[in-house]
């Protein structure tokens, strides 16, 4: 007997809307509220060489979302590619769910690390890095991702300043730019990581192939950092 | 005698040549002591520059990919500036470090206020399945650390100060020891504080216990102490007075009891000058402990001994 659900076939980008929807009872979302979901894809979908089944492989990639706040996005990939189940969705941010309004590593299959707090995930993916430089494993990469505003916090400028001349290029930072900072200035972001010593792409951040290619573009010898510019927060 | 300090980086330098899972994190802070074992382990001994969110941020990452990190600077700089750090990314990531402090309470009197950090200790009271050894002597630092790097992936703090007692005790990273034994009264000494202790009550009826060992408290010790010396308890410790009075109190809490708790004031006295002098405006000094356990517990004549 062949058993047909929709699960049956992998999920999509398509299917996206419908999961947060799960989560925020609506399938229409503003800009705020997916100011990550494209990143998250493509990430997820054809970059970091993860799955449910590899977590505890240390050869895999890691990913660490610093900018814990609004995470239905992140929750709606990690179903979607099978490290969360569907059904715990509907009940997200109640006692008994493990997703709450920011993740928990000890929680979430799939969550490196706990989040909501901003300006940690950036300092733990260097040590990250770090860790797995010591060890020797050569193959894992690790991706961190902050919003643009999170930025802000002073401990992010503290990692940015020692990867670069580190020579940590193994390890990624993905900012997601949807201009929620009260005090920036225009290319102020991937200047201050050049200044460092990073490697810095800025593209469009909701456009797959382009994210894909920045992602994947080589940078011997320099950590990498991809700004992601999206809708800004206000419109 | 060399110092506890002198003794960090020889014995970690040793462990990581022993244990491929140990890393040490600094922040120029030390950094001298480790150039040899760099040469030998240049991806396992890590210097991060002043910057101590991510001093404590790299060694929760290190943690993450399943190393055993020793993160070391000054106590002020490693407890209480990147505090959100011990509690957030060692804490709520549910990993393991060894947090190694030097300086203390005011190991340097002459730097001031800036270098002074007595309430490293009650800070970590605030969180959440921290072992806090507080050695009193160099060789008992060496095997606290020892038996630090040994914990699995515990949360440990260690402190190392310049203030030490003359001779080393069998410590064993658990228990309280007994050093002198009375019936009327309990003194706990922590650490270096031991020998002034050991000064003050010379003459009275007053069990003396040793702990370098102070998170978890051993109650155990405690209510046996008690049994013979009675419930009044003074406690002596080199840091913020009053800090193990609460643990003390719930070690005996079915019984009625007393607990004084002696240590370094909260008041910033602005001063700097020498380590005596500080333990001695703190009233941590033999002359002053003796007058204020004796006055206590109704303990023989309150005259001061020297």
């Amino acid at each position: 007997m062949t058993i047909t659900t929709e699960h049956s076939r992998p999920y999509t980008h398509g299917d996206l809307p419908r999961l947060m929807g799960l989560m925020t009872g609506d399938e229409k979302h503003g800009p705020a509220a997916t100011s990550t979901l494209d990143v998250l894809w493509v990430l997820y979908d054809r970059v970091l060489r993860v799955g449910p089944e590899r977590m505890d492989d240390p050869g895999r990639d890691r990913f660490l979302l610093s900018k814990g706040h609004g995470p239905m996005a992140y929750y709606a990939v990690l179903a979607a590619k099978g490290f969360v189940p569907v059904e715990w969705l509907p009940d997200f941010g109640s006692y008994d769910s493990p997703l709450g309004h920011h993740p928990d590593r000890v929680l979430v299959p799939g969550a490196e690390i706990g989040s909501g707090s901003l300006g940690h995930g950036l300092p733990i993916a260097v040590g990250t890095a770090l860790g797995l430089r010591a060890q020797g494993l050569a193959e894992p990469r690790v991706w961190v991702l902050v919003g643009d505003a999170e930025l802000d916090e002073g401990s992010n400028h503290e990692a940015i300043a020692f990867a670069g001349p580190a020579g940590l290029d193994r390890l990624h930072t993905v900012v997601v730019d949807n201009s929620s900072a009260s005090h920036a200035r225009p290319g102020g972001i991937a200047a201050r990581f050049e200044a460092a010593g990073w490697s810095a792409i800025t593209v469009d951040g909701r456009d797959h192939d382009a994210l894909y290619a920045a992602f994947t573009a080589p940078h011997p010898g320099r950590p990498q950092v991809v700004v992601a510019r999206v809708e800004p927060k206000s419109a | 005698m060399d110092t506890m300090r002198d003794r960090f980086a020889p014995v970690v330098s040793r462990l990581l040549d022993e244990d491929p899972r140990l890393a040490v994190v600094l922040a120029e802070i030390g950094r001298d002591g480790f150039t040899e074992a760099q040469l030998r382990h240049p991806d396992r001994v890590i210097n991060v520059g002043i910057r101590e969110q991510l001093l404590v941020g790299a060694g929760a990452g290190l943690a993450l990919t399943g190393m055993r990190p020793i993160v070391h600077t000054f106590a002020g700089f490693l407890v209480e500036r990147p505090f959100e750090q011990l509690k957030l990314d060692l804490g709520h990531q549910d990993v393991g470090a060894v947090l190694v402090s030097a300086a203390a309470s005011f190991d340097w009197p002459a730097g001031g206020f800036t270098h002074m950090a007595p309430g490293d200790v009650a800070l970590l009271d605030t969180l959440d399945g921290w072992t806090v050894h507080v050695p009193g002597h160099p060789d008992e630092a060496e095997t606290l650390l020892r038996h630090a790097v040994a914990a699995g992936d515990d949360k440990v703090y260690v402190r190392l100060s310049v203030q030490s007692n003359p001779e080393a005790l069998p410590v064993d990273g658990e228990r309280f020891l007994t050093v002198r034994e009375g019936r009327a009264g309990v003194v706990v000494a922590v650490g270096p504080m031991l020998d002034a202790v050991l000064a003050a009550t010379e003459g009275l009826d007053i069990t003396v216990l040793y702990a370098t060992t102070v998170r978890p408290f051993d109650a155990t010790a405690l209510r046996r102490a008690t049994r013979t010396a009675g419930t009044d308890v003074v406690l002596v410790e080199p840091y913020l007075a009053g800090t193990s009075t609460p643990a003390a109190n719930d070690a005996l809490a079915d019984v009625p009891h007393r607990v004084l708790g002696l240590g370094v004031g909260r008041a910033e006295l602005r001063r700097y000058g020498t380590l005596t002098e500080h333990l001695t405006a703190h009233g941590l000094d033999a002359r002053t402990l003796r007058e204020r356990i004796a006055g206590f517990t109704g303990n023989g004549p309150t005259t001061a001994r020297g």
